[in-house]
């Protein structure tokens, strides 16, 4: 874990390589869906990989992840393998959860990536109940839960926040702002201007907004928001301030939103943006394109991987429904 | 929420003043569930001080610590959220939601992600947890305080429904739910709470998925859990004056169901009469109907008859006389059933 905002350059890099290939991935996805190899729906984060790769980075490795339907970045940021996320969104053998997942329920226990849920706001109490176990158990661990500014506005948001305030748990609340709940800009649908910020001071908690466009802002504050939790202080509510680059999900074209908006925000790319300051401050140009080629080829072979693993056998379907298998009694 | 309600001064583990009530019992089942592994939690609204509404979790905080037994914010879905967060990582919640129509603001946690994690995670999580939900009717306290939401639990895969109608059953079940690394709905029949049973504790174990034959018969099976065991135990009593012999089977286990033992019952007795407080469209009985009629269509001398709450929400009290299943009611059925 890195306390110190003047990160060295080994951890730039590192943030770089998590965004680059959380966007290549990302769009390779994205290609997938378009040829009908990925069926179903899926939710990406491009444009928001700064909030994933700033807090994979700060976070211990026994530190936990909640994310929601839009959580492929979280689970690269945590280094689920990319081929093993790859074959969950086509539904292979070789998925995360041999294809009975799907793109909005990936989870891997052992990377700490402790689900996507895609009922809005639920997890939040989930990950208040990982820190109570943190926290009886004494292991120091830290649950990170991530969520849209949409779940602002859900009872089990509000439920979490008062629990884990009076119950000081180590719990970190990301809510990734990026303006809009669907296809409804929060403002329209919220009473404060600020969904996450403003309810802070409700739970006795410091209002934290920061540029979640920013890598290097967002690492110095997950930095700081862990000691915290890790230090017996209590819970934090961190707002970062990002746009999705694309849709809601795969179907939404994103009209909706006006075009100097769509504009000012792109200008804003983490992943352009952490690229030039690299280069700014010094770094060569032939660095940077190394971990991109390295990164490029790992997403084709993720993709190869995962395109040429069979179809799961169909009596998963029955497996892990309860601790003694299945559920053959009923079935 | 009604007041709090007293019960006996002390958890009893004999037969002093006549027997142990079933809140008795399980406050006896947590309190040695908690000694026996210390990874045993348990809490929600009002349970550590003040004991709970119903006291099951009397004096639990104050043996135990308030790290063990503690009050919860008024927040269902926190509450089963935490316990959820908790059981993924090693400890055993056991959460009392105070009623059973208090269960609804939960549900999303319960049915979405409570019941489905283990089979998310590739069987990795076990998810330990069990809900204690007070339900039922006969107190006087209509909707919301007296509902029979078993239907809805016991229709998701990947939870266990189970709900005891004697104190002996409420002990061991709660011990088996409490080990049980899958998430355990544990329905409590809340007007039985204060009826006593003459039985030293700990009771014998049970398991979960298995069905008790309370009394044999040769005519007619009836088929009741939780609040209507007794009140079919009181209509076979009655029945012997009409020179019927009933059988009374206390399903206790709704997920999974013991369809073995229910099924032999019927094929022997070949007249089924199935009891619940739940109203009648798509409730438990229609399972348990469905069931025989699987099972024992061959044997069968009569319609399974079904005797239950009506389609309507639960009522005040000057309606609940009517509302709940009797042992009149009961034995109507079974004259109707003996009819064919
Ligand atoms: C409880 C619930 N209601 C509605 C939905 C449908 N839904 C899925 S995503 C979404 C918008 C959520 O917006 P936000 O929280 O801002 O997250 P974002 O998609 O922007 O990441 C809605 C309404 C849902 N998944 N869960
Ligand atoms: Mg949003």
């Amino acid at each position: 874990m890195r306390t110190d905002p003047s990160v060295g350059l080994e951890t730039r890099l590192a943030l770089y390589e998590t965004m680059y290939r959380i966007r290549t991935f990302e769009k390779r996805a994205y290609d997938l869906f378009l040829s009908g190899l990925v069926k179903g729906t899926s939710h990406l984060s491009l444009g928001q990989e700064a909030i994933a790769a700033g807090f994979g980075e700060a976070m211990r490795e026994d530190d936990w992840s909640f994310a929601t339907y839009r959580g492929h970045a979280h689970a690269l940021a945590r280094r689920v393998p990319m081929a093993a996320i790859m074959g969950e969104l086509m539904g292979r053998a070789c998925g995360l959860m041999a294809g009975k997942g799907g793109s909005m329920h990936l989870t891997s226990v052992e990377h700490h990536m402790m689900g996507s849920y895609a009922i809005v706001g639920a997890h939040l109490p989930i990950a208040a109940g990982a820190a109570l176990t943190a926290q009886q158990l004494g292991t120091g661990q830290v649950a990170v839960c991530f969520f849209g500014d949409g779940a602002t506005n859900i009872g089990a948001f509000h439920e979490a926040l008062n629990l884990a305030a009076v119950w000081r748990l180590p719990v970190v609340f990301v809510c990734e702002n990026n303006l809009y709940m669907e296809y409804t800009p929060i403002a329209a649908v919220t009473a404060v201007p600020r969904p996450a910020a403003d309810r802070a001071s409700a739970y006795g908690l410091e209002p934290i907004v920061v540029d979640g466009n920013d890598a290097d802002v967002v690492l110095e504050t997950a930095a700081r928001v862990l000691d915290r939790a890790r230090s017996g202080e209590g819970p934090s509510l961190v707002e970062a301030l990002t746009y999705r680059h694309g849709g809601h999900s795969r179907a939404d074209p994103g009209k909706y939103r006006p075009d100097d908006e769509v504009a000012t925000w792109l200008a804003r790319d983490p992943v352009l943006r952490y690229r030039e300051r690299l280069l700014d401050g010094g770094l060569e140009a032939g660095v940077i394109e190394g971990v991109e080629r390295a990164v490029d080829d790992a997403v084709a072979e993720a993709t190869e991987a995962a395109r040429s693993s069979p179809p799961p056998d169909p009596d998963l379907l029955y497996r892990d429904v309860f601790a003694d298998g299945g559920a053959s009694w009923r079935n | 929420m009604s007041a709090p309600v007293r019960l006996a001064e002390s958890p009893s583990t004999g037969t002093a003043r006549g027997g142990v009530s079933l809140a008795e019992a399980l406050n006896r089942a947590l309190a040695d569930a908690m000694a026996a592994d210390e990874r045993v939690v348990v809490y929600g609204e009002d349970v550590g001080k003040l004991g709970g509404v119903f006291r099951v979790t009397d004096g639990l905080a104050e043996r135990f610590g308030e790290q063990r037994c503690f009050d919860s914010p008024l927040a269902e879905s926190g509450i089963v959220g935490t316990a959820i967060g908790m059981a993924m990582f090693g400890l055993r919640p056991v959460v009392e939601l105070q009623f059973d129509g208090f269960s609804y603001p939960a549900f999303n946690q319960v049915v979405s992600h409570l019941a489905k994690l283990r089979y998310r995670s590739q069987g990795r999580l076990d998810l330990p947890v069990v809900i204690r939900i007070p339900y039922g009717g006969g107190i006087g306290s209509v909707e919301h305080h007296s509902e029979s939401p078993e239907v809805y639990y016991a229709h998701t895969a990947g939870l266990k429904v189970v709900t005891p109608s004697t104190p002996s059953d409420a002990y061991a079940l709660l011990r088996a739910a409490i080990d049980c690394p899958d998430p355990v709905v544990f329905l409590e029949p809340k007007r039985r709470y204060w009826e006593r049973e003459d039985v030293t504790l700990p009771s014998p174990a049970v398991a979960l998925g298995s069905a008790a034959v309370r009394r044999e018969g040769r005519d007619v099976t009836v088929l009741a859990y939780g609040p209507t065991v007794p009140v079919a135990l009181a209509a076979a009593e009655e029945a012997v004056g009409e020179g019927w012999s009933v059988e009374v089977v206390d399903v206790r286990s709704l997920s999974p169901l013991d369809e073995e033992t229910i099924v032999a019952s019927a094929r022997r007795t070949g007249r089924v009469v199935v009891v619940q407080e739940a109203p009648r469209l798509a409730g438990y009985g229609a399972e348990l109907a469905a069931v025989v009629g699987e099972g024992a269509f061959g044997w069968l001398e009569a319609p399974v008859q079904r005797v239950t709450g009506f389609d309507t929400p639960y009522p005040p009290a000057r309606f609940e006389g009517w509302y709940l299943p009797d042992a009149d009611r009961v034995l109507d059925a079974i004259a109707v059933a003996m009819a064919y």
